[in-house]
């Protein structure tokens, strides 16, 4: 379970997020959504112990993630932002080994191995494992970070807007290995989605964040509302069922 | 009632001006201006040949470093942080060993070219680069500029101009003297065209698409920024030498006091660059008298002090 | 992991799906010699560099010859070292490959030291003091600098490395204006012997100091070499990296302690060099043929090698001009530095 309590985090007079405090529990996949500037960011930057808070403590499973060690944290959530600038050039195959790093340092073991060739099979890169970041496509390129982070085989995974620059078919996809990420191999799965709808399809909780605090955070049922989501995007949203899942009409 | 802070500034800025007049290594106070022939006559060959070209190189490099940081939407650029200089420094060396004794006019000229092709390469430098933060863009000007000196020192090594080079390079105005610096007024053709084409200039900084949507001439403008930053680098460069940090540190103190408004902050830059000048000038004149030290060395120190303050401000606004 | 396969897509999806698509592009990219096999090569053409160097077209006394030669081999392998690893190094945690140490402001502390001893004491004090506590103090007084530049900086909340830089190369050119006023203040005769030190230089380093010099190598070597790994993910950037269980900064306070130590003495021992490092890391970055810091880091090295030793002889031999080496490597280096930015400018 992943709990915060009382984070804020300040830049000179601006607090851009909090005070929050929230648990995320064991087990599937838990939305983030909220408008431009609402915090989402931070609050998973935070969780996943790349920002400091100003104030307030992040445990997972019972670890303090800001004063753990580095590497024990590393071994039990992995975090992946939405830009990722390297200067060496990489292979697919080298990238995903990386994530083996909090198990073994840097010297692979045949296990270490077997977890990378899980890892880019699971996403379908068998094909492109040998072929440099820099030649893939945009939606490739993300479903290499993706398998280096499955690699890193944490229970915890975070995701800041896996879905960027995606198109719908590469979108769909991703969603559907993340679902498959927490259903087939027990993972927890915290990501932030622009789109609603994409969050009502495949989570079983959203957390909606709004001007740096949470809004409102339920199941998908109690939360794919149009009173909630009217509020949470200050904006109108009315909900129709589309096939039997609800779905947010806020077009015109 | 907007103009009285102007005003104000104006004063103080001649309070300035007539100080450095009167204060130096030969007494002349106003009576003797009036009685004594020989002391108008040390007043007209030295003294204000100093304080006009303080005045007019204070210009010319506060507004350099205006026309640069609008070109290239950055804070921390200006000729030293952009290598303009040390370019108009090889093109006078160059000068020297190819024509000894050229006049002063055909030096400047020589300047003048070597930190126009230095700008060009800069740009061009900068647009090939993917990742720029407003922190990398001096920094690579910097080791652009470390490049061009090294070449420089290698050239004034092996033909035993080192020392000259060092000697010219930290310049100063206690050398100034009537003959030498007037070449420096084109600063004030530069300041007025500033002043007509800084709108121009703030949109072609925002690119070429931009400018080119806005339907301006974009290339034309880019040309015309460079030719005035060039000019002003190069006449500055080789009458007085290097003035490190200010076209860079007082158009951002302006607008950290008044916000970003170029046209309305001109004046002001123009009249903080000239006081800030001239006291440096002055503290070199007095602290070590009747020594002194370059106003360029005082300014180097002091600029040093301001830039690294602007900078960590910097850091504290940024969000992340 | 899982068990279960969804349907893998074809080929011909997974191409079309591409940027540079089409058949060729699927295949493996790897080419060439093995990592192992470069660093034979490298290691073999730097091994014939030095037996060039130090055993042909002796004249004279052969003792007195090789004696001096050894010496000189010893600084090569010192600066070789210093500069090829502590560039690496810094471009690894600065995120780029075209920034080298020496814009840290090294060269300038260095710069200014001379000068100040020199206008102070005379032009006879250079050689006066040259001997082991100054090599030891210069080194320091150049670690301190950068220590108290990163101490300062890092105490803030959100240390920036790019500010780091910044500061850095403007106080670097504070003291270059400073040692500039400075200079023209001596006379023509003093000026003479401080410019002598202004430039790199092989030939004048003293055999005593390479001990000395060779252990400090073989401990940062040493500390390198066991954080291979880290530097290898810290290439991923710093959220990656922390990701990956790295703690950050201190990682990176330990990396820019060692390159300063290591910088600050080679400056302190051969003058300051700014381009050698450049070329140094660019070409191990294209020789080695991966990213991997076991191949990269002693690839730099052997390539400073064979820069030094078979430029030496070459200088020595056909341009008959021994002493202009360094200069030389900074002035080619910096053309390719530059034509580098022009063609590539990725930082």
């Amino acid at each position: 379970m992943i709990e915060f309590t009382d984070i804020r985090k300040v830049y000179g007079d601006d607090t851009v997020l909090g005070p929050v405090s929230g648990r995320i529990p064991a087990g599937g996949v838990t939305s983030l959504v909220g408008p431009n500037g609402a915090g989402k960011s931070t609050l998973l930057t935070i969780i996943g112990r790349l920002a400091e808070p100003t104030s307030g403590t992040v445990t997972v499973d019972g670890l303090d993630v800001h004063r753990a060690k580095s590497q024990d944290v590393a071994r039990t959530l992995s975090v992946l932002r939405q830009e990722n600038h390297f200067t060496a050039r990489v292979t697919v195959r080298e990238l995903v080994s990386f994530g083996r790093f909090p198990h073994s340092r840097g010297r692979l073991t045949r296990e270490d191995v077997t977890h990378v060739d899980d890892a880019l099979d699971f996403l379908h890169l068998g094909d492109l494992q040998h072929r440099y970041l820099d030649q893939l496509s945009g939606g490739q390129r993300q479903r290499a970070y993706v398998a280096m982070v499955l690699a890193q085989d944490t229970r915890y995974v975070l995701l800041d807007e896996p879905l960027n620059n995606l198109d719908m078919k590469h979108s769909v996809r991703m969603m559907a290995q993340l679902r498959r990420a927490a259903d087939e191999l027990g993972k927890t799965v915290v990501l932030i989605v622009h789109d609603i709808n994409f969050a009502a399809a495949y989570s079983d909780r959203i957390i909606a964040l709004r001007d740096g605090r949470i809004a409102a955070s339920d199941t998908v049922e109690a939360m794919m509302r149009a009173e909630v989501l009217t509020e949470v995007f200050d904006t109108p949203v009315r909900i129709h069922e589309v096939d039997g899942t609800r779905t947010a009409v806020y077009y015109r | 009632m907007r103009r009285l802070p102007l005003l104000l500034a104006t004063l103080c800025v001649l309070a300035l001006v007539t100080a450095s007049l009167f204060i130096g290594g030969y007494d002349i106070d106003l009576r003797a201006l009036f009685t004594d022939p020989e002391a108008r006559r040390m007043f007209l060959i030295s003294r204000v040949p100093r304080t006009l070209a303080l005045v007019l190189a204070a210009a010319a490099m506060a507004v350099s470093g205006v026309i640069m940081q609008m070109l290239v939407q950055n804070r921390f650029v200006e000729p030293t942080t952009t290598g303009t200089s040390e370019w108009a420094a090889l093109g006078v060396l160059l000068l020297t060993l190819l024509v000894p004794g050229a006049s002063p006019l055909l030096k400047m000229g020589a300047a003048s070219a070597f930190a126009f092709a230095g700008a060009l390469v800069f740009l061009v430098v900068l647009g090939r680069i993917g990742l720029k933060s407003q922190v990398i863009v001096p920094i690579v000007g910097i080791m652009l500029g470390a490049l061009v000196s090294a070449a420089t020192l290698y050239i004034a090594s092996s033909t035993n101009l080192l020392q000259m080079l060092a000697t010219w390079r930290s310049g100063g105005f206690s050398s100034v003297v009537r003959g030498n610096y007037e070449p420096l007024w084109v600063v004030g053709a530069i300041v007025v065209g500033l002043y007509l084409l800084a709108d121009r200039f703030t949109i072609a900084g925002l690119g070429r698409s931009t400018a080119t949507s806005l339907g301006l001439p974009y290339r034309r403008i880019m040309f015309i920024g460079l030719i005035m930053v060039a000019l002003a680098a190069g006449v500055t460069t080789v009458v007085v030498g290097f003035i490190p940090f200010l076209g860079l540190i007082v158009p951002n103190l302006v607008s950290m006091a008044r916000g970003d408004d170029v046209r309305g902050n001109l004046p002001w830059v123009v009249l903080s660059s000239v006081a800030l000048m001239i006291a440096c000038d002055l503290v070199g004149r007095l602290i070590v008298f009747p020594l002194e030290i370059p106003a360029t060395v005082v300014l180097g120190a002091f600029g040093a002090v301001v830039f690294v303050a602007m900078i960590l401000r910097q850091r504290g606004k940024a969000h992340v | 992991m899982s068990e279960t396969h969804l349907p893998a897509p074809s080929p011909v999806e997974t191409a079309r799906d591409g940027k540079g698509a089409g058949a060729a592009a699927v295949a493996p990219v790897r080419r060439g010699l093995p990592p192992a096999a470069r660093l034979a090569v490298a290691g073999g053409l730097a091994a014939v560099a030095v037996v060039c160097f130090l055993f042909l077209f002796i004249e004279g006394s052969f003792d007195f010859a090789f004696e001096r030669r050894l010496t000189m081999l010893g600084t090569m392998l010192v600066v070789a070292f210093t500069q090829a690893v502590g560039t690496v190094v810094f471009q690894t945690i600065t995120h780029n490959r075209i920034l080298t140490p020496s814009i840290m402001g090294f060269d300038s502390v260095y710069i200014l030291m001379q000068t100040l001893l020199v206008s102070v004491f005379g032009g006879g004090v250079l050689a006066a003091t040259d001997g082991m506590p100054k090599l030891v103090t210069q080194t320091l007084l150049m670690v301190g600098f950068t220590m108290l530049l990163f101490g300062w900086l890092f105490s803030g909340r959100s240390g920036s490395l790019h500010v780091l830089l910044l500061v850095g190369v403007v106080l670097g050119l504070a003291f270059r204006s400073l040692s500039d006023f400075l200079q023209r203040m001596l006379s023509p005769a003093e000026y003479d012997v401080l410019s002598a030190r202004l430039f790199g230089r092989l030939s004048s380093a003293e055999a005593a100091y390479l001990p000395l010099a060779g252990a400090v190598c073989l401990i940062v070597g040493a500390v390198v070499w066991q954080r291979r790994y880290r530097l290898d993910a810290l290439l991923l950037g710093r959220d990656a990296a922390t990701n990956l269980g790295i703690s950050y900064k201190r990682e990176l306070t330990v990396m820019l302690l060692l390159v300063s130590l290591l910088i600050a003495m080679s400056t302190a021992l051969a003058g300051p060099m700014t381009f050698f490092g450049f070329v140094t890391a660019m070409l191990a970055h294209q020789m080695s043929g991966t990213h991997r810091h076991a191949v990269v880091l002693p690839m730099a090295f052997l390539i400073g090698l064979i820069t030094l030793a078979g430029g030496q002889f070459i200088m020595e031999h056909v341009f008959y001009a021994s002493g202009m080496l360094t200069v030389v490597i900074e002035f080619v280096g910096g053309a390719v530095f530059l034509v580098h930015l022009l063609r590539k400018g990725t930082l």
